[in-house]
């Protein structure tokens, strides 16, 4: 179903959005990923949860290239991930990235913060793009805030500015690290639910997160990880109802109270 | 919850309903006005108490022989030695005199006098280029950074060095001096030490060995030798080295070591700022697809040195002070200047040296203090910014 409207959507140049084939990570001596083979296909919404320390950051952020890999390949909407680095931002203009911390920039005003990829990458006329970051950012609902600066704004008005800026370039992917995770609970409503909205516009979604129920929600695939390695991934009715592994089961227990 | 009070109340004390509102009254005389602010800033405590004496007769033992020698008993006109020597029984003031028979030489050295215009002009042209900088609300900066730092170069050039094909004779570096030689290395230093300090500065921390490597080097070489032997060998050492034909211009041998000298200190000046920018502002640029130098220009650079400015401008001070050392080179800087004027047996007298040197620390404690102010002004205004 999901796989449908992406065709309907736009021509995309691979079969998959991601394909990640069997990637091993080191940092050090210490095997970060091991043998991580996940495909994620144009329009799905992707959930990846495990405890922390998994690897579930480190493999989102391998697929933007922010981190290295030692062995395997990803693939990213038909281009492979190489050392090279004009490859490697024709992904990143490609994929949109939120972070925990939200990382806007403190020294640019919100609209600011969402025309500067768009002026400097996209090459996009100031007027432009000015009418772009306006639209999403009325679409995040924080129109308002826009000559603002970051620091006036709240962690979640924040976050949303943090989506509308990523969004501004457009991006075929978003990936979520941990979006809500350093949010005060009042505000974690308030970001899932422009999440949410975002995946039911079609947007191909990797998200790594606690919150289960943006995952029950939205998710079309749920990935369970732990200790670098992917130990099952299932639809969320499975996954939530009928968990396979027992280290699935030990963390669903202890997560969900 | 009823406790029983520790000492009894009467039923009055227990129970109050306010009749009538209080009145203002007003404070008393000793926490306002200037009693109040002596109070409290001069007063407050027996160290503070002691504090403001010691410093009252500090001011006391200072200020007026000062006064007395720097104004009272000064000598303002006079055209030699006699009328700065000091009266039957009375003691001998500041010589302006001296210094304002030789201001000329001061501001000009040995510049060709048929040719200060030339020098005026200069003087006009950096102010100008550099008040349209500094000017944070001006009006065409980008003209007026193209104007500074592409225009007033090249004009300054041509103006002060000559280009006799369209009339303006040579004028050798040899005769300039005094604050035109003052101005010029300062100037070229402050403007140049900042990008090649920053360009320095990343390439500390660059990813390539090779560029780290010779950033390190340059950087830990240069700041290990003092700035003296650093003008010492470019002006006395090359010479030995190079055939004369090639060795360039000994006012330029002495900018390109200020250059150098300041980029180097710079470059850690930068780092320093560039190191407190979180990583997470560069993965956010990098993730919107920014490449290394726009990544660099538009995100952590501003920010940086945002956060370096009362650095960055300590450094100009520091550079501004340190030009007098060019005097080692053989070139006559501003205090040069004055240390030739005051060995003149025409002024020869015992106030002739103070005066000089009186004129000087004035005269750069002025240009300091107008930098650090005018760093304050920015700092506040960003801060401003900050506060939002």
């Amino acid at each position: 179903m999901m796989t449908e409207r992406s065709v309907e959507t736009e021509p995309t140049k691979g079969a998959f959005a991601v394909e990640v084939k069997s990637l091993h990570k080191w940092f050090g001596a210490f095997h970060v990923l091991a043998d991580i083979n996940l495909n994620v296909r144009h329009g799905e919404r992707v959930v990846i949860c495990g405890p922390s320390g998994s690897g579930k950051s480190t493999l989102i952020r391998c697929v933007n290239a922010l981190e290295d890999y030692q062995r395997g390949e990803i693939v990213v909407d038909g281009v492979v991930l190489t050392k090279n680095l004009k490859r490697v931002d024709e992904v990143r203009r490609e994929v949109g990235m939120v972070f925990q911390q939200f990382n806007l920039f403190p020294h640019l005003t919100v609209l600011e913060n969402c025309t500067l990829a768009p002026m400097h990458v996209r090459k996009m006329p100031k007027a432009e793009a000015e009418a772009t970051a306006r639209r999403l950012l009325a679409r995040v609902k924080i129109p308002e805030q826009a000559d603002k600066y970051p620091a006036q704004l709240s962690g979640g008005q924040q976050q949303r500015v943090a989506i509308a800026r990523a969004l501004c370039m457009n991006p075929r992917i978003m990936m979520f690290d941990e979006p809500t995770s350093a949010l005060d609970p009042e505000m974690i409503k308030e970001v899932l639910d422009v999440m949410v909205e975002l995946a039911e516009e079609g947007m191909t979604m990797l998200v790594v997160t606690h919150e289960m129920g943006f995952a029950r929600q939205v998710a079309d695939r749920v990935v369970f990880m732990d200790g670098g390695q992917i130990i099952e991934i299932d639809t969320p009715d499975a996954f939530f109802s009928n968990p396979q592994h027992e280290r699935t089961k030990l963390f669903l227990s202890q997560i969900i109270r | 919850m009823s406790r029983t009070p520790l000492v009894a109340m009467s039923e009055d004390d227990a129970r109050y309903v306010r009749e009538a509102p209080a009145p203002a009254l007003a404070p008393p005389i000793t926490n306002v006005g200037v009693l109040g602010w002596m109070k409290a800033n001069l007063f407050s405590s027996w160290p503070n108490v002691f504090l403001t004496a010691a410093t009252i007769a500090l001011l006391a033992w200072i200020v007026p022989p000062t006064v007395r020698f720097l104004l009272i008993d000064a000598v303002w006109s006079g055209t030699d030695r006699t009328a700065c020597l000091a009266p039957e029984g009375g003691d001998a003031g500041a010589c302006w005199a001296f210094v304002r028979e030789r201001m000329s030489y001061f501001i000009y050295g040995s510049y060709p006098v048929g040719e200060r215009w030339r020098v005026n002009l200069f003087f006009a042209l950096v102010a100008l280029g550099g008040g349209w900088m500094l000017w944070l609300d001006a009006p065409y900066r980008r003209l007026g950074a193209v104007f500074f730092f592409a225009a007033v170069p090249i004009a300054s050039y041509v103006l002060l060095y000559g280009w006799p094909t369209i009339g303006l004779a040579t004028v050798d570096t040899s005769l300039w001096g005094g604050v035109l030689v003052t101005v010029v290395v300062t100037t070229v230093g402050i403007v140049t030490s900042l990008p090649i300090g920053i360009v320095l500065a990343l390439g500390r921390r660059s990813d390539m060995p090779i560029v780290r490597l010779m950033s390190v080097v340059f950087i830990e070489f240069v700041r290990g030798v003092p700035l003296i032997t650093v003008l010492f060998m470019a002006s006395v050492m090359l010479p030995l080295f190079v055939p004369p034909a090639w060795s360039p211009d000994k006012l330029l041998r002495a900018l390109i070591g200020v250059m150098l000298f300041a980029a180097a200190y710079q470059a850690e000046v930068v780092r320093a700022g560039l190191e407190a920018i979180p990583r997470g502002q560069y993965e956010a640029g990098r993730a919107l697809g920014l490449g290394y130098w726009r990544l660099h220009r538009l995100i952590v650079l501003p920010q940086a040195l945002r956060i370096t400015i009362p650095n960055i401008v300590n450094s100009f001070i520091a550079l501004f002070k340190d030009t007098t050392l060019v005097f080692v080179a053989g070139i006559f800087d501003f205090l040069r200047t004055i240390e030739v004027s005051r060995a003149d047996p025409k002024w020869a007298t015992p106030v002739t040296s103070a005066t000089g040197y009186a004129f000087a620390a004035i005269v750069y404690f002025v240009c300091c203090y107008l930098m650090a102010r005018y760093a304050d002004s920015v700092e506040r205004r960003l801060a401003r910014a900050d506060r939002r």
